[in-house]
C-alpha cells in the first residue's frame, strides 16, 4: 500500500503539469473549462487523500531534487493534513468556478493566468508538506511571486500595480523575518531539516526570538496588525477567484507557518507568547471588523473581514500557548481544535462570499455597494448561496461560523485561575472583545447582503444582471453545503481535528468529540449545543408559522399597492445606503480612522458631499518609514557625482584603507 | 655590510628605473611622450623579469617576458599611437591638480608603500624582496595618474600602466604567476585597450571631445 504523501506529491505535479498545459499552443480555443476543472479534481483527490491520511503515522520523504547535498525533505503530519484538507476542499470548488469565470473573462493572457494560478495552489501545497527550511522557502517564495502576479492580473491600471507592489513588499519583508526564525531556531548545527530543529534545545531568549520572528513573518503574511495594510488592496485586486484563494487558502498557510513553529519546532512555550499572540490577534480581529462597516466596496468589506478573521484565528492560537504554556492541556486542546475548526469555516465561507462577488462584479461590471441592490430577483442563484454564506460568517446557528466562534468563546469562558494573575483580569476582557467582534461581524454581513442583494436596484442597467454559469452554481453550492454540513455535524469534524491534538499538544479533547450530532466541549451537561436539534426547532417554528399563517389568512388575501407612508414618489435613491448603514459606528469608532470629509456649502447649486476614510497606521508606521528610505537614498545619490575621478578616489582610497588596515 | 649578488643590484637598479618611469608619467603633459614612457617601462620590467629568469633559473619566466615586450612594448604602444593618430589628440594633457602636487602626493604614496611592504618583504625569501614596495609603488602612481587626469587617453595609459606595477609586484614577491593566469592578464588587458578604444571613438562621436567631464551628464 503506497502511503498518502507520495500520493499528494504525485497530485502536486500534476497540478504544475495542468499549468505548463495551459501554455501550449492549440489550434482551436483555449481548454481553460477542461483544465481548471482537472486542477480542481486534483484538488479534491489532495483533500481526500489528507483526510485518509489524517491519522496515521506521520510519513516522510526525501526528494532527490534540490542543490547538490541539499535535497528537498517532505512530511506528512496531522497538521500537514488538516490543512491539506483546507487547500484541497477550497481550491477544488474554486478552481470549478475559474472553469467558468475565467472562460467568459476579457482577460488577455488566460493561459499565463492558468500557469500561474497552478503554480499557486503547487507551492502552497508544497509549504505545507515542506520538512526542512531550504524546501519551505523556496515554496513559500513561489507562493508569493505566483500569486503577486495573479494579483496583478489586471496590470494596465495603475492602482493595481500600486497594490501588487505593496503586497511584494510586506511579503519579502514577512520572507526576511520567516528565514531569520529559521537560522535562529537551527542554532548553529548548520542543518536546517525541521527534524533536526524539533530535537534542538535553543537556550536562553532565544526561543523568545524565534517565536517573535515567526509571528512577524507568518503576520505579516496573515494580515497581522500592523504588516495588514497591502491585504485589503491586494485582495479586491485580484480577480474573485483568486481573491477567494488569497483569503480562503493563502492566509491559512501563515496560520500553519504559525503552529508549525510555535508547536512544532519549539520544544515548549512561554505564557506570554500567548499573550502577545491573543492581545495582536484581537486587535487585529477589532481593526479588521471595524473598518469593515465602513467599506463601500464589497470586496474591499470581504478584504477586511478576513483580516478580522485571521485575528481571531491568531487570538485562539495565542490563547492556546497560553494555557498550554500553564499546563492546562485539555483547554489547550480545545482551544486549538475552536481555532483550526474557524480556519477551516473561514476558508468556506470567505471563498463563498468572495466568489459570490466575482458573480455579481461579472453580470453588472460593479463591486461599488451603492450601484447594486436589489439582485436577488435576477441572481436567485448567487443570493442564496451569498445569503448562507453570510449567515455563517455572521455565526448564526445551525451554521459552522457558529461552532467554532462559540467553541472559542467557552475556551474563554472556561478559563480557570492561571498562576498570572493579570491574565486572569486580561482573560474576561478578550472574551468581551470577542463577542464585540461576532457581533460587528454580523452587522458587516447585515450590511453586505442588504446592500447588494435586498431592496430595489440602485441603477438601471442592473435590470440585465444575469445568473451565474452551471461551472459557477456548482461551486457556489459546494461551498454553500459544505457551510452547512461543517454546522450540522460538529463531533464528526472535531474528531478529525483532534487528530492534529495528538500530534501538537499531545492530549485530545477527550470527549467533545464522541457524539457526531453534538458539541460538548467539557460534559453534556454543560453548555453543549447540537446544531441538529436547532435546526429542527428553526424548521419546525418556520413550518408551524407558514402553517398558522396559511390557514388564518386563507382565501383572504388580496392584492394592493404597498401602504406609501404618505409619501407617493419613492425611488431607489431613497434606500439606505452602504455610508449610511456603516455610520454609526464610523460615529462611535471615530477615533480609530483618518476621515477626511468634504461637505458642500448650503449655496451649491450641485451639492457634493464626499468622506474618505484611511489607515491611522499608514500615516504613523509606514510614511515615515517611506521618508526615511527616500532620505538616505537622497544621501546615498550625494556620492553619486558622475565624475570618473571621484569614482577613481573612492576605489583608491578604499585601497588605501584596506591596505592600511591589514598591515 | 653583506655582498648583494650582482643580478640582485641588476634587479634593484632596474625596479628604481621603474619607479622614475612612474614619476616621470606622472608628470608627463604631452600624450605622445606618456606612450612612450609606458614603451619604456614596459622595456624595463621585461628585462628585470628575465634578469630574474636568469637569477633563479625559472624558464617559463622567459615566456612571460617575451609576452610583455610583445605586448606592452610593441602591440600596445603602436595601437595607443594609431588611437592618438586617428582621434588626433596629441596635445597637452590638463590634469585636474598641477604637476607639483601631484608629484607631492606621489611620494607621499611611495612612502606609505614602502612602510606597507616593510613586514612582507622581511618574511619573504626571494631575491627580489626588496622591490616589493617599489612594485606596490608603481601600482598606486598609476592610480594616481588615473584619478589626476582629465582625459580618456592618458587614463587608459594609467591603467595599463598600473597592469605593469601589478606584474612586476607578482614578480618580486614570488617569481611571477603562474602562466595560465599571466596568459588571462596579457589578453585581458589586450581586449580592454581596444573595447576602450572603440570607446573612444563613440565618446568622440557623442561629445566632440574625449573629455571625460562630459560624462558626468551622464549620471542622472
Amino acid at each position: 500500500m503506497i502511503g498518502a504523501l507520495p500520493l499528494i506529491v504525485y497530485a502536486i505535479v500534476a497540478w504544475l503539469a495542468i499549468g505548463v498545459l495551459a501554455l501550449v499552443p492549440t489550434g482551436g480555443g483555449f481548454f481553460g473549462r477542461s483544465l481548471f476543472a482537472a486542477g480542481a479534481l486534483v484538488g479534491l483527490a489532495i483533500a481526500v487523500m489528507a483526510l485518509t491520511g489524517i491519522g496515521d503515522v506521520p510519513q516522510a520523504m526525501v526528494l532527490p531534487l534540490g542543490l547538490p547535498d541539499l535535497p528537498f525533505h517532505l512530511r506528512l503530519d496531522a497538521l500537514s493534513a488538516f490543512f491539506l484538507v483546507l487547500l484541497g476542499a477550497a481550491t477544488a470548488g474554486i478552481s470549478v468556478y475559474s472553469a467558468g469565470y475565467f472562460h467568459a473573462s476579457e482577460n488577455e493572457s488566460p493561459r499565463l493566468l492558468c500557469l500561474q494560478y497552478h503554480v499557486f495552489l503547487a507551492a502552497m501545497a508544497l509549504v505545507l508538506i515542506a520538512d526542512d527550511a531550504y524546501m519551505f522557502m523556496v515554496a513559500w517564495e513561489t507562493m508569493a511571486l505566483s500569486s503577486f502576479f495573479l494579483v496583478t492580473t489586471d496590470h494596465v491600471v495603475p492602482e493595481i500595480r500600486r497594490a501588487g507592489f505593496l503586497y511584494l513588499l510586506i511579503a519579502h519583508v514577512g520572507a526576511m523575518a520567516i528565514l531569520l526564525c529559521f537560522g535562529v531556531m537551527q542554532g548553529g548545527s548548520g542543518d536546517y531539516t525541521f527534524g533536526s530543529m524539533r530535537s534542538m534545545v535553543l537556550p536562553g531568549a532565544w526561543p523568545s526570538i524565534a517565536f517573535l520572528l515567526a509571528l512577524a513573518g507568518f503576520g505579516a503574511k496573515a494580515g497581522l496588525l500592523p504588516l495588514h495594510i497591502w491585504l485589503p488592496e491586494a485582495h479586491p485586486a485580484a480577480p474573485s477567484p483568486v481573491s477567494a484563494l488569497l483569503s480562503a487558502v493563502m492566509l491559512k498557510t501563515a496560520i500553519y507557518g504559525l503552529l508549525r513553529v510555535t508547536f512544532d519546532l519549539l520544544n515548549a512555550q512561554l505564557w506570554w507568547w500567548g499573550v502577545t499572540a491573543l492581545v495582536l490577534g484581537l486587535l487585529t480581529a477589532l481593526f479588521g471588523v471595524i473598518y469593515a462597516t465602513v467599506q463601500v466596496d464589497m470586496k474591499r468589506l470581504l478584504a477586511y473581514s478576513s483580516i478580522e478573521n485571521i485575528g481571531i484565528i491568531v487570538a485562539g492560537i495565542g490563547l492556546t500557548i497560553l494555557f498550554k504554556a500553564n499546563g492546562k492541556i485539555l483547554l489547550a486542546s480545545i482551544t486549538l481544535v475552536a481555532t483550526l475548526y474557524h480556519a477551516l469555516n473561514h476558508a468556506f465561507f470567505k471563498s463563498l462570499l468572495f466568489l459570490a462577488t466575482g458573480s455579481v462584479l461579472h453580470s453588472t461590471r460593479e463591486r461599488s455597494l451603492g450601484k447594486l441592490g436589489g439582485l436577488i430577483h435576477r441572481m436567485p442563484w448567487v443570493a442564496w448561496a451569498a445569503l448562507i454564506g453570510a449567515l455563517a460568517i455572521a455565526g448564526l446557528p445551525p451554521l459552522n461560523g457558529f461552532v467554532s466562534e462559540w467553541l472559542l468563546l467557552q475556551a474563554f469562558l472556561f478559563t480557570p485561575t492561571l498562576p498570572q494573575s493579570f491574565i486572569n483580569m486580561l482573560v474576561p476582557l478578550a472574551a468581551a472583545a470577542l463577542v464585540l467582534v461576532a457581533a460587528l461581524g454580523a452587522y458587516v454581513m447585515v450590511k453586505f447582503y442588504g446592500v447588494v442583494f435586498l431592496g430595489r436596484p440602485r441603477e438601471a442597467q442592473l435590470a440585465y444582471a444575469h445568473d451565474a454559469g452551471h461551472f459557477e452554481r456548482v461551486a457556489l453550492a459546494w461551498f454553500a453545503i459544505g457551510c452547512v454540513m461543517l454546522g450540522l455535524f460538529p463531533g464528526t469534524v472535531i474528531a478529525v481535528i483532534d487528530n492534529v491534538n495528538t500530534a501538537l499538544i499531545g492530549a485530545t479533547v477527550g470527549h467533545a468529540g464522541d457524539r457526531w450530532w453534538m458539541l460538548a466541549p467539557i460534559s453534556p451537561e454543560r453548555s453543549s449545543y447540537s446544531p441538529l436539534i436547532v435546526l429542527v426547532v428553526i424548521v419546525a417554528v418556520v413550518a408551524l408559522t407558514i402553517q398558522i399563517v396559511h390557514r388564518t389568512y386563507h382565501g383572504r388575501v388580496r392584492s394592493g399597492p404597498p401602504w406609501d407612508c404618505g409619501f407617493p414618489m419613492q425611488t431607489p435613491r431613497m434606500q439606505d445606503t452602504a455610508e449610511g448603514f456603516g455610520q454609526p459606528i464610523r460615529q462611535v469608532f471615530e477615533a480609530f480612522f483618518r476621515i477626511e470629509r468634504v461637505l458642500p456649502s448650503p449655496f451649491d447649486a450641485k451639492p457634493q458631499y464626499r468622506v474618505t476614510l484611511s489607515d491611522h497606521l499608514w500615516q504613523w508606521l509606514y510614511l515615515p518609514v517611506v521618508h526615511g528610505v527616500e532620505f538616505m537614498a537622497r544621501f546615498a545619490g550625494r556620492i553619486q557625482q558622475g565624475r570618473i575621478s571621484i569614482y577613481l578616489i573612492y576605489s583608491f582610497v578604499t585601497l588605501l584603507a584596506l591596505l592600511m588596515f591589514i598591515r | 655590510m653583506t655582498q648583494i649578488p650582482i643580478w640582485a643590484q641588476l634587479i634593484n637598479l632596474l625596479a628604481a628605473v621603474l619607479l622614475l618611469l612612474a614619476f616621470a608619467m606622472l608628470a608627463q603633459r604631452r600624450v605622445l611622450t606618456l606612450i612612450n614612457l609606458f614603451a619604456a617601462q614596459g622595456f624595463a620590467l621585461a628585462s628585470s623579469t628575465a634578469i630574474v629568469a636568469f637569477a633563479t633559473h625559472q624558464p617559463h619566466l622567459y615566456w612571460s617576458v617575451g609576452l610583455t615586450l610583445v605586448l606592452k612594448v610593441m602591440l600596445l604602444p603602436w595601437l595607443l599611437h594609431r588611437l592618438i593618430l586617428k582621434l588626433d589628440v596629441k596635445w597637452d594633457v590638463e590634469g585636474l591638480i598641477n604637476i607639483p602636487t601631484t608629484m607631492l602626493l606621489g611620494i607621499v604614496l611611495v612612502v606609505f608603500a614602502f612602510n606597507l611592504a616593510l613586514p612582507i618583504s622581511q618574511l619573504a625569501n626571494t631575491v627580489t624582496r626588496a622591490t616589493l614596495g617599489i612594485a606596490m609603488a608603481s601600482v598606486m602612481l598609476a592610480f594616481l595618474m588615473m584619478i589626476t587626469r582629465r582625459k580618456a587617453i592618458p587614463q587608459v595609459i594609467g591603467f595599463l600602466a598600473m597592469e605593469n606595477g601589478l606584474f612586476f609586484a607578482a614578480t618580486s614577491a614570488t617569481y611571477g604567476m603562474p602562466m595560465v593566469v599571466e596568459l588571462g592578464i596579457a589578453l585581458d588587458v589586450l581586449v580592454a585597450m581596444l573595447i576602450l578604444g572603440v570607446f573612444f571613438f563613440q565618446i568622440r562621436e557623442q561629445f566632440d571631445s574625449l573629455d571625460l567631464q562630459h560624462l558626468e551628464k551622464l549620471k542622472e
